[in-house]
């Protein structure tokens, strides 16, 4: 599967971040905010992105744990990482719209405090990965549900309380030349999602074949 | 002699695939981001002062940050990110696959 | 369910009777807590007026440093002579084990946060008793949330190596939410004009915070410490 898979998705990610800037430059500004709202198209796009590799970290930690599958545990480690830079992604973008029509580079409304406590959950996990040593895996997959357990809070954060972040709900909403550009890009990263976690947890299969070849050097 | 391991797994003329497609798209990020700037820094020209446009409340507008630097940063944040991520994988892949090619010719000729 | 209690109240009794002979973790949880806050007064306190607003959150940092500290002991004991392994044998539902130590944790707690808020109200001059039930809601809701994380965690870490730093690391990301309540919720009591009804809301967030955390913790704790 992994065998066309990778260059097949990363050649379609790469068609869609082609075309994508100009559909955003042909996207008519936004009334109020103006140029800088165009940032929307990839802070959005990259939270979708962060989402989906937080639910692929989800339920294959939840497979590792309930079913015993090692594939399913790669699978995890490579999700953790696609979340963590899909999530810097869109703290580093937010702020940077957010210093133009906030008027400040970061405000701790719910939705950006979910944001980030998920972003420090994630980089949790990696540094369990990396210093845990043998044992931590099963400790990990507990750790990944977990945080896909704040998926909801934050996708609810800004409905229930009243912040400053736009709601979640004005995305349906969008006319559509806003919806288009948004969607494409909003494609385009989950493809570029999907690349990167094809190219990571083959990484991790590797080294788990390597790790079968030392065992059975060893034992000759 | 028995081969304990499983190779089957990664054969090896798949192996250098992953590598070979992630270094083309790191060559075509690469120019994507050398593109980017051009195609935001253009866009000024066209919608330079956005009809409509409504300053902060509090800040008046000579104080105004120029819009189109910070989206112009945050484009080009996201491509970095996301080529230096790849480009990430890609090292780590060559140097797994290195170890895994001298592993496996000693294997092999221990097993020879 | 009632063998599901039982076995949790015979942890938390074998826990009681270690403990009550030496009371190893009761004094220095409660040393590190006392010491914690007067280190606080010393940077929040200027001439015996406390800086605005800061008494809920020393409250709640003490809580969660001391919290972090005995959760780290929590199963140490169960690492000499293997100890751990022969409660895992036992022929007990593994989530009445969780339980029993994630009772013994918030007992010890309770004792640490007795004293820790008389602490903060006197050196902070708080007028923390002024709503006194509502500030024990918000401390055993968010006692219960930050403990069932850090007693799950605390049991996973026991074979993983660096145990103590990785406690830490791996405990505040989650129970942030929690702190964050607690501390939202502390600072509506305390402020000149308290304001009952966001505590309440803070309260309510704190219920379904355990909820989903406890529900998570007693489902993933048995296949987590199977070895």
């Amino acid at each position: 599967m992994n065998k066309r898979a990778f260059p097949a998705l990363i050649g379609l990610s790469l068609v869609f971040f082609g075309v994508a800037p100009i559909l955003i430059v042909r996207a008519p500004n936004e009334q109020e905010m103006g140029l800088i709202q165009k940032i929307f198209y990839f802070h959005f796009a990259s939270w979708m992105a962060m989402y989906l590799a937080i639910l692929v970290l989800g339920i294959s930690s939840a497979l590792f744990l309930f079913r015993r599958k090692p594939s399913a545990d790669r699978l995890a480690v490579a999700a953790a990482e696609a979340a963590v830079v899909f999530g810097l992604m869109g703290l580093i973008t937010g702020p940077l719209w957010a210093v133009k029509s906030w008027g400040v580079w970061w405000t701790w409304d719910a939705r950006t405090t979910m944001a980030m406590i998920l972003e420090l959950i994630l980089v949790a996990y990696l540094i369990l990965r990396a210093y845990g040593g043998p044992g931590s895996d099963r400790l990990a997959a507990g750790l990944g549900m977990f945080a896909m357990a704040n998926l909801p809070f934050l996708y609810v954060s800004t409905e229930i309380w009243r912040t400053i972040h736009p709601p979640t709900s004005v995305v349906p909403q969008l006319p559509v030349d806003f919806g288009l550009p948004l969607w494409w890009s909003v494609a385009g990263f989950i493809v570029l999602c999907l690349a990167l976690l094809t190219a990571r947890a083959r990484l991790e299969e590797e080294r788990a074949t390597l790790d079968r070849l030392y065992l059975a050097l060893e034992d000759e | 002699m028995q081969r304990l391991y499983d190779m089957s797994a990664v054969p090896r003329e798949r192996t250098t695939v992953v590598r070979r497609w992630a270094l083309i798209a790191l060559c075509v990020g690469c120019l994507g981001i050398l593109g980017a700037p051009t195609a935001d820094a253009a866009q000024p020209t066209q919608q330079s002062a956005p009809d409509g446009f409504v300053p902060m409340d509090d800040v008046p507008a000579e104080e105004q940050l120029p819009a189109a630097p910070l989206l112009a940063a945050a484009y080009i944040v996201v491509w970095v990110i996301a080529i230096g991520y790849l480009w990430t994988i890609w090292r780590r892949l060559g140097s797994v696959e290195k170890e895994l090619a001298d592993a496996m010719r000693r294997v092999d000729t221990d097993g020879a | 369910m009632r063998r599901f209690l039982q076995v949790a109240w015979l942890v938390v009794r074998k826990d009681l009777r270690v403990e009550s002979r030496n009371k190893e973790m009761l004094l220095t949880t409660l040393f590190f807590a006392a010491s914690c806050v007067l280190v606080f007064s010393f940077g929040f306190v200027r001439g015996g007026e406390a800086i605005d607003g800061s008494a809920s959150g020393v409250l709640w940092i003490t809580i969660a440093f001391s919290g972090t500290l005995a959760l780290g002991r929590a199963f140490e004991r169960e690492r000499h002579h293997d100890a751990l392994r022969g409660l895992l044998l036992a022929p007990a539902d593994r989530p009445a084990i969780y339980v029993g130590k994630l009772l013994g944790v918030l007992l010890l707690l309770a004792f640490v946060e007795a004293l820790v808020v008389v602490m903060v109200a006197f050196l902070f001059r708080a007028p923390l008793f002024r709503h006194g039930w509502w500030l024990l809601t918000l401390l055993s809701l968010g006692t219960i949330g930050f403990a069932s994380v850090g007693t799950l965690f605390s049991a996973m870490l026991l074979r993983t190596r660096s145990r103590a730093v990785l406690l830490p690391v791996l405990l505040y990301p989650v129970t942030i939410p929690v702190l964050i309540m607690g501390v939202s919720g502390t600072f509506a009591l305390v402020q000149p004009e308290p304001d009952l009804a966001l505590a309440r809301l803070w309260a309510s967030m704190l219920v379904f915070f355990d909820v989903v955390f406890l529900t998570l913790a007693l489902w993933t704790f048995e296949p987590v410490m199977t070895e």
